[in-house]
Order: C-alpha cells, then structure tokens, then sequence
C-alpha cells in the first residue's frame, strides 16, 4: 500500500512539475541566456552523434529492403522505403531515443548533483524558483531543438541510403532522391517532426524530475541518471504508438 | 522591509515545531526564539536537526506542526511565491558554501542583485564590497572548483551579505574546516555581527565556535577581535547577545546565556563542555 501510495505520489509530483514548467512561460522572470545555452549543450552537442547514427541507420535500411526489391526487380523502391520510413518513424524514435541517453542523463546528473551540493537550496534561498531558472529552460530548448536534429537525422539517413543504395543496386542519385522526396507527403512530415516535440518534452520533464528528487548523495545521482533515461526511453516509445495512432487518424481525416 | 523597532522584538521564533521524513520526527516539538541583533547559537550532535531547523526558518521547508515566525510572517504558511520574494531578507550561509560552480566568485556573490535587476554599475560596487569585506577580493574571477574549503565560505558569506539582510542563518559554517580557518570564519561572523548588527542564528556542534562568538567582539575602530565584556547574567553587555540552544530529541533541550551552560551541572551539557 505505501509503495502504491508512493507511486502516485511521483506521477503526481511529475505531472506538476511539468505543468510548471509550460506556465512558467507565461509569468516573468525568463532566463533567455539559460535557454541558449541549453540549446547550445542539447541541440548542437547532440548533433555530430544524431548525423552520425541517422547516417548509418539509412545505410543499413537499403542493405535489409535491398534484397527483397531486387526480387521483384523494383530497386527504386528502397528509396521510398527508406525516406517513409524514416521521417515517419525511424528518424523522431531514434533521435529521441539518443537525445534521451545523451540529455536526459546529463540534465538528470546535473541537476541531481546541484541538489546533493544545496545549489537548489541556495538559488531558492536567494529568491530564483528553480523550476524557472533549471526546467524551463532546459524544457524550451529541448523542444525546440529536437525537430531539428530529427531532421538532420532524416537527412543524414538519406545520404547514408543513398551512398549505399548507389553502390549496392547502382541507383542514379536522380532515382534516389526523386523518389525518395516525391513518396512523402505534407502528413509524413508532420508526422514526423510534430512527434520530436513531444517526445523532448518527455525526454526534458523526465530528466529534470528525476535530477530534482534525488536524495542520498553520489549514489542517488547515479541511481536517477539511470532512471531519467530508462524512464524517458520507455516513455518516448510508449507514446510513440499513441502518437502514431492519433496522427494516422488525422491524416486520414484531416490532412 | 520590515523594519525592528526594539532590541527586544523578537525576530524569529519556533513554536512546537515538528517536522519528519518517515521514519519518525526528527523535530518534535522545538520552541525557541531570537531577538533583534540576537546572535542564537543552536549546538547539537549531528542529526539533532540544527540544518533542518535552519531551513525551516528560512522556508526551505515547511513544518509537518507548530509555526515558525520570522520579521513578523509565519513562514510556514507562506506559498513559495510569496517566499522567493521574502528571502530577500535573508542571508544564508550552507554548510558546504553551496557556490555555483559554473560561476566565477564575481557572478556568485552578484547572483541575488541580478534577479532582482539592480544595475551593473552597483552590482560591481557591491560585489566587491562584499568580497572586500571577507577578504577575498583577489578570487573575484576564479570559479569555486579553484578555491579552498575556507575560501568558499568565506566567498558564501560574502554572498549572503551582499543584499544586506537583517537576518542571516549559518549551516555548521566551521565544519571541516581546520582550526586557523575556522577562526577566521567566526571572525568574519563577529565582524559582520559587530559592525552591521545583523541578527543571526547559527547551527555547530563545535562548541568552542560558540562560545567565541560569545566571549569576543569585533573592535571597528583597532580592525581586531578583542574579549566581550560581560554584564552580570553572563551575556554580552554591549550590542547583541549571544546565546545557546542544545538540541536534544528533537527538541530544545537548554536555551540560556553561554555562562549558564558554563556552569550547569547538567551530565548531558557537561558532555559539550569537555
């Protein structure tokens, strides 16, 4: 019964905590040099590993759908696949995924240790609210920056499907990215890039509550370290189905 | 800001304050008080609940019963809003000098002027007043990772000084440290008691701290910490008292004039004394 008790205690404690930091946005102060920086660590930091992993994902697409089109003569058709594939699904998924293993742990790690060391304590006893000055921030640039680096992945991924494709299958770079750019359709691309800002704001809530509850020291950062991206990676595939289910509907009915 | 208008108004107290975290009240039913430009020494074994009562004063924590009072607003009831403005009135020195560590010195110590957007031009003239006034002027642009022990309290104290508080609160400032740098940290206490007339309330469980706020003051006019004269029940006769609270179970176990505790025949008092 108390562990149920504390369960719901940490959903809801979650749950306001993120509410705050979207109503945080409409009360001054704002700490627009903290948002830049963390655009700066999260956006730009992330960006060499999200185009390196974007790259080699397509890469390996072609070389899995490769084999089956080739028996039906339609090698063309990898280009297809790979570009619905990932701006739909595999580009947002992974890159949350990776912004998750790179930030959520980083934010959770930070803010944990500023707990441990009373930095908390001391910004609240000097009159900042934390959650202004460490969650919003953090929040805001995380979504802002994750449809980014989504579509950096999904650009990298074509290039690394297309290097293989034109090696493997002898594709035309013409084939290649004509059809890989005429398959996507004004609902793929929302689809594609609406979920990444979803996914960093659970990525950013995520990492943030579980650096401002940590209790019991070194160990006790480490321990939410983990559990921000354990958390947030669940979190992100778990509303990837739903996500994915809502904006299937709304192409079919809206788009 | 609420202004004191008799020595004698208390400034902070706690009434049957109880607080704990599962596993039983670690405060369970502490009363106390402090005076205006009262130094209150609270002195206790380690997790007696000294740092819990200091946060509880500052609104860092909320009482589970009972009611803290401090410049005349029960704190307790306050939301956090209402609190982050009212902290202004307060300094707080953490145990560990809480900086931030990916400030310099300078950006530390100015961290309250610039939430509360007090202009470049004084926030250089205050921040080094304040570093001046700890004798750390010359750090102004390392960042905390380069400064030892001592100096980070010393920088912390600068911190808590520089929007002039009436009340300041310290957390153990003296421990881990070693005794030179000790003494020069309950200098600085003494000379920010002395010369500004603060009221403050400190948490040690070094007893030795205690009774050197008690028995010495801050000479302004020599620069030097010379012995206190004492009047006759035992407290400093001029300017602020220093007294003792010993916490024990939770609660206030002794409140009194350093020369009572000197004299009690108390096993439990006689044990600090040793």
């Amino acid at each position: 019964m108390e562990g149920l008790k504390q369960r719901i205690q940490h959903v809801q404690d979650y749950a306001l905590l993120s509410l705050q930091s979207i109503t945080n946005l409409f009360r001054p102060p704002y700490y627009l040099s903290d948002v830049l920086d963390q655009m700066d660590i999260i956006g730009v930091g992330s960006l060499p590993i999200v185009v390196l992993t974007g790259f080699f994902i397509g890469a390996v697409m072609v070389l899995q759908t490769a084999a089956q089109f080739v028996r039906f003569g339609q090698t063309a058709l990898t280009a297809d696949a790979v570009s619905l594939a990932l701006v739909r699904e595999l580009g947002p998924t992974i890159t949350g995924l990776l912004v998750a293993g790179r930030n959520a742990s980083g934010i959770a790690s930070e803010l944990g240790s500023m707990v441990v060391t009373e930095q908390v304590d001391a910004m609240r006893a000097m009159g900042t609210d934390p959650t202004r000055k460490l969650v919003t921030p953090r929040v805001i640039a995380t979504v802002l920056m994750l449809p980014l680096l989504t579509a950096m992945a999904d650009f990298s991924g074509l290039i690394g499907g297309f290097i293989v494709s034109s090696f493997t299958l002898r594709l035309g770079a013409i084939a290649f990215w004509t059809r890989a750019i005429k398959i996507l359709v004004f609902s793929d691309l929302m689809q594609g890039l609406s979920k990444p800002l979803i996914f960093g704001f659970i990525l950013s809530t995520v990492g943030c509550y579980q650096g401002l509850r940590v209790r019991g020291g070194t160990q006790g950062v480490g321990r939410a370290t983990t559990q921000a991206v354990v958390a947030s990676s669940v979190f992100i595939l778990v509303a990837n189905f739903f996500l994915t289910k809502v904006m299937l509907f709304l192409a079919g009915h809206v788009f | 800001m609420t202004t004191l208008d008799t020595a004698s108004e208390r400034v902070l107290s706690f009434e049957d304050v109880r607080i704990g975290f599962g596993q039983g009240d670690v405060l369970t039913g502490l009363t106390f008080s402090v005076a205006a430009r009262e130094t209150k020494v609270l002195i206790g074994e380690s997790g007696t609940g000294k740092s819990l009562a200091l946060k509880l004063a500052a609104g860092l924590l909320r009482p589970d019963s009972g009611s803290v009072q401090l410049l005349g607003r029960d704190v307790g009831q306050m939301s956090e809003q209402e609190l982050l403005v009212f902290r202004g009135q307060i300094g707080f020195v953490f145990q560990e000098g809480a900086l931030f560590d990916s400030l310099s010195v300078a950006d530390n110590v100015a961290y309250r002027l610039r939430e509360e957007r007090v202009d470049d031009e004084e926030i250089e003239q205050r921040v080094r007043e304040s570093l001046r006034f700890v004798e750390m002027e010359h750090a102004i642009d390392k960042l905390p990772s380069e400064l030892s022990g001592g100096m980070r309290r010393r920088v912390s104290i600068a911190r808590a000084l520089v929007s002039r508080p009436p009340v300041v609160l310290y957390d153990s400032p003296t421990a881990g440290l070693d005794p030179v740098t000790s003494q020069t940290i309950i200098t600085l206490i003494l000379r920010l008691r002395d010369t500004q007339g603060v009221t403050s309330l400190l948490a040690t469980h070094r007893l030795q701290d205690a009774f050197g706020l008690a028995n010495y003051r801050f000479d302004g006019d020599t620069g030097r910490v010379v012995p206190a004269p004492h009047s006759t029940n035992g407290s400093r006769a001029a300017g602020a008292a220093t007294n003792f609270v010993v916490l024990r179970g939770g609660k206030a176990y002794f409140e009194g004039s350093p020369q009572t505790i000197a004299d009690s025949e108390d096993e439990y008092l006689q044990r600090f004394l040793l």
